[in-house]
């Protein structure tokens, strides 16, 4: 049968099992929104086309499906290029689909004509024009599947309005077959068994699991491995909930706002295991000290993640899942004894901590509370910079797929439409966005998605009236001139949600958190945004700086 | 160091623009780049001679690896394969010193293309090595225009 290539394009998703999309329409891709009217899928039009593109990634962080999004040609594709942007930082499966002008008038700076495949080419894992309508769903086939395998990422498909408007005839292909793009899975025997000795003879390990190990569903491989080895572990930020941060053995996050256990222990250690991380430089700060004395084993499905920083031992290049199930079955434990002791006298000595006696809110109390009122159950969004960290910091992950934050990209106004992605991917439990004053002003049109769809997402806000993260610079370093980083100026957060139909709550007391949070918690039919009035000044602590060594690690404040 | 790169790739649009823009992203300037077919109809082979650190080049090959349109790269070295380039010079020369150059290219087979009053122009192709050497050779007389078309390079045996 023949079907126009908006058909096409609509029947494929149905094939691929897409049960929900983002986007927002325009000129030329209203023949595909024609036939998105009577699809068997969810469709959710968000006030923005990033807030599409984050929702769409929060979507596929919470529910390890690829997000799925459109928009119209020119402004509607440059508005999502933040968004695939920090999808492809963070290795992120998404298929986002792009109208552009029919093909003749195509470089002719045409209405609402832009070189989307050219502007997204280093930003995507691959993209497409698609140029004869039989390609079609070959061409959506291979998106997918580019997207969701290997080291995943985002592809872009831009279709010329006469291509949606042509006709040709559907046939879904059942075999993908790229010969540029074989992904290597089973890591090389030989290299495993090496990994094995050298974890055996170990004295000093430390496990060190990065985002691919959530990625690859390799959280109970990795949780197995630990069992069988007694081996410490340290997450970075898009590790957390691979391994439970209430084990005994969890060092929780390194890097720059890491623990002071983490990364001196990491900086200790006598073998670094790295899994499904590519040691940013957030993580390992001046590389030329980072890890002295460690040999490194680095397990990574993208080989040019490999001996990219740090020169590394034992390269293995595989699927984390399927290298971890090998190392399980012949792996033996390290005598390590002194070391776990060791590890656990600088936990006592160095815990995370803030001033608990302070009169007013600590942003770090309210993600406390959080933690403690959801019973750790929820699943946790966060905007960009202090109170991104403190989410890291004082919220314990138990589990993958339960905080979602941009890494890579560290993209303000990206929490809230991904927590509206995360809902929707996990009705089951309660999404919580903790957000800045200053982030949540970046996407916070999508509010109105959110009460549209009935999304009961607690928007948190831990207003501290700065660029948080920004100022705790100025102040470090900078002479403490605080240039253009108040946020004294914002709108009355409580009456704006109001506005938009759902509940706003204003905290200033610290006797009002719990309530509020219960509050919020009651509410099961529309968003919640509760201002927490927090401490001004409130820095993130520990603070290894820009560019230094676990040596120059700031503890606390300086008097 | 001075590396060859040569990229076996589909032969389809956009290809270019993303080999190359690895490059560039990386402030790297590519010395010299050729595109062409080969003897499948759906591959087309890059040559790319770009100057760099080791390390860095290394990593570029990776991220070269990871273009789903790239099918394979390798590195091409002067000993294990013939590398070719082919070289057009104006080279501005009087009546009397013509018999001199007319040598010059015989030795090293180049062809005189064109001749006018002033000028002649000749043309090239051979190895890097005798082409640099050649245009070292005619430098003296004054060369007025000079073009290279990059180089292309298969492996031996
Ligand atoms: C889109 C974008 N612009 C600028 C920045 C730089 N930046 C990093 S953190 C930060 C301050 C964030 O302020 P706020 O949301 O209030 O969070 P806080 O640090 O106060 O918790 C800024 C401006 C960024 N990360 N993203
Ligand atoms: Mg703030």
């Amino acid at each position: 049968m023949k079907l126009k290539g908006s058909q096409i394009l609509i029947e494929s998703l149905v094939k691929e099992g897409v049960e929900c999309m983002f986007g927002y329409p325009g000129g030329v891709v209203i023949p595909i929104f024609h036939y998105l009217y009577e699809a068997p899928f969810k469709f959710i039009l968000t006030r923005h086309e990033q807030g599409a593109v984050h929702a769409a990634d929060g979507y596929a962080r919470a529910s390890g499906k690829p997000g799925v999004v459109i928009a119209t040609s020119g402004p509607g594709g440059t508005n999502l290029i933040t968004g695939i942007a920090n999808a492809n930082m963070d290795s992120i499966p998404l298929v986002v689909f792009t109208g552009q002008v029919s093909r003749n008038m195509i470089g002719n700076d045409a209405f609402q004509e832009a070189d989307i495949t050219g502007i997204t080419r280093p930003i995507t894992k691959h993209n497409y024009l698609v140029q004869d309508i039989k390609d079609l769903a070959r061409i959506i086939k291979e998106a997918f599947y580019i997207a969701t395998t290997g080291r995943p990422g985002p592809v872009l498909i831009d279709i010329p309005v006469d291509i949606s408007n042509s006709e040709y005839k559907f046939q879904y292909p059942d075999k993908v077959d790229i010969r540029g793009y074989k992904p290597v899975y089973e890591g090389h025997p030989n290299q495993i068994k090496k990994a094995c000795s050298l974890i055996e003879s170990a004295k000093k390990p430390v496990a060190y699991v990065g985002g691919g190990v959530i990625l690859s569903d390799a959280s109970k491989e990795l949780r197995t491995f630990i069992k069988k080895t007694g081996i410490p572990v340290t997450t970075t930020l898009l590790g957390m909930g691979s391994f439970p941060e209430t084990d005994p053995l969890s060092l929780h996050m390194l890097g720059m706002h890491g623990t002071y256990y983490a990364n001196h222990a990491v900086n200790e250690s006598d073998l670094l295991i790295a899994i499904g991380a590519r040691f940013d430089d957030r993580v390992t700060g001046d590389i030329s000290s980072f890890i002295p004395e460690a040999k490194v084993i680095h397990i990574d499905i993208d080989p040019a993640s490999v001996s990219k920083n740090v020169e590394v031992d034992v390269p293995i290049v595989g699927d984390c899942k399927t290298v971890l199930r090998e190392i399980n079955k012949i792996v033996k434990a390290p005598s390590i004894s002194k070391w776990i002791e060791h590890i656990n006298k600088m936990k006592e000595e160095f815990p995370l901590t803030y001033d608990k006696k302070s009169k007013g809110i600590k942003p770090q109390f309210v993600v406390e509370e959080i933690y403690r009122l959801t019973e750790g159950k929820a699943v946790i969004c966060t905007e960009v910079g202090q109170n991104q960290m403190w989410a890291a910091q004082f919220f314990d992950y138990t589990e993958p797929r339960t905080f979602i934050s941009s890494g890579g990209l560290g993209t303000m106004g990206f929490g809230f439409p991904a927590a509206i992605g995360a809902q929707l991917a996990r009705p089951d439990r309660r999404v919580v966005d903790i957000a800045g004053d200053g982030s949540i002003q970046m996407n916070v049109q999508e509010l109105i998605v959110a009460v549209e769809h009935k999304l009961p997402v607690i928007i948190a806000i831990l207003n501290n009236g700065y660029l948080g993260m920004v100022r705790q610079w100025q102040q470090l370093f900078w002479s403490k001139r605080y240039s253009h980083t108040s946020m004294a100026f914002s709108p009355n957060f409580q009456k704006l949600a109001e506005a938009y139909g759902a509940v706003g709550l204003t905290v200033d007391k610290k006797e009002d958190v719990e309530k509020a949070i219960e509050k919020a918690l009651s509410v099961k039919d529309r968003p919640i945004v509760i201002d927490f009035h927090v401490d001004k000044e409130e820095n993130v602590y520990p603070m290894v700086p820009s560019g230094k060594s676990v040596k120059d690690i700031i503890i606390r404040e300086l008097a | 160091m001075r590396h060859v790169i040569s990229v076996q790739v589909e032969n389809k649009s956009g290809v270019l623009a993303r080999v190359a823009g690895l490059f560039s992203a990386r402030g790297y300037n590519i010395d010299s780049l050729t595109v062409g077919t080969t003897e499948r109809q759906d591959v087309s082979v890059m040559t790319i001679v770009v100057k760099g650190d080791d390390k860095i080049i290394e990593q570029v090959k990776k991220q070269l690896n990871k273009l789903i349109d790239v099918i394979k790269i390798s590195d091409h070295l002067i000993s294990n394969s013939i590398q070719r380039e082919l070289a057009i010079l104006k080279v501005s020369v009087s009546p009397s010193k013509r018999l001199e150059v007319f040598q010059l290219a015989q030795m090293f087979k180049a062809e005189i293309a064109d001749m006018s009053q002033k000028n002649m122009t000749l043309s090239i192709d051979s190895d890097p090595e005798s082409l640099d050497k050649f245009i070292e050779l005619l430098r003296p007389y004054g060369i007025k225009e000079l073009i290279r078309s990059g180089r292309v390079s298969l492996l031996r045996g």
